[in-house]
């Protein structure tokens, strides 16, 4: 897996709570930082392609591991 | 781009319909768009400071009961003493369980996006309301207020 600066652990949680704490964490990155969320909601898989592209952060990587979703975002 | 801009008005005031309005409000603010909210009628419970939300089975067919109880359970039944506030506890562990936000976890997260939260003066004093039991950083103000918004938005919504 690529390299990321900042890491998300939202698993267990729920619809929006993925998205709200993942907006959350890249608000206090910098712009070009890679945050690694990982969480265990499948309608995460969505909506994190669609946070990217309403928001400009680029999602640099999503995939599926152990039951797990992992996905990375590169900060705009 | 332009900001876009969501406009909501929430009237419900069950556990279940307090939550359509807040998710999509924290979700969309996380989006970037500018959110506002007219609480009118029973949706001023929402900006109660202690949320006493219940839910009802009650003329509600389309609920999901326990131990297939929405298939054989009577109508009638709905309405006996109590089962409300068991439907209202069995509702509040399911969603604690599967990890859905709690409502006053999704409200303070509303209100750190700065999505304006507006309650109806006119319910307020319909229902001899005390703002002093509504949460703090809310507006007051009536029907014109919220055209000025919701006119210029590019959703709007009734709940």
């Amino acid at each position: 897996m690529a390299d990321f600066d900042d890491e998300l652990d939202a698993s267990g949680l729920n619809c929006p709570l993925p998205i709200l704490r993942a907006k959350k964490s890249l608000t206090a990155m910098d712009a070009g930082k890679v945050l690694h969320i990982i969480a265990t909601d499948p309608g995460s898989v969505k909506d994190f392609e669609a946070f990217s592209k309403q928001t400009g952060n680029q999602l640099l990587e999503s995939r599926e591991e152990g039951g797990k979703f992992h996905f990375l975002i590169k900060k705009s | 781009m332009e900001t876009k801009k969501l406009a909501i008005i929430a009237t419900k005031g069950s556990l279940d319909w307090a939550y359509p309005p807040f998710i999509l409000s924290s979700t969309a603010a996380a989006l970037g768009y500018e959110v506002e909210i007219f609480f009118t009628f029973y949706g001023l419970q929402l900006l109660r400071k202690k949320l006493d939300l219940q839910v009802t089975p009650l003329g509600n067919p389309g609920m999901p009961m326990p131990l297939g109880m929405d298939k054989w359970f009577p109508v009638l039944g709905t309405a006996l003493p109590g089962m409300q506030s068991v439907m209202t506890m069995m509702m509040k562990k399911k969603m604690a369980d599967k990890g859905v936000a709690g409502l006053e976890e999704l409200r303070e997260l509303c209100q750190e996006a700065e999505v304006k939260l507006i309650a109806c003066q006119m319910t307020v004093d319909l229902f001899d309301m005390d703002s002093a039991d509504f949460i703090d950083g809310i507006e007051y103000a009536g029907a014109a207020r919220f055209f000025e918004f919701a006119g210029e938005s590019d959703i709007c919504l009734y709940i």
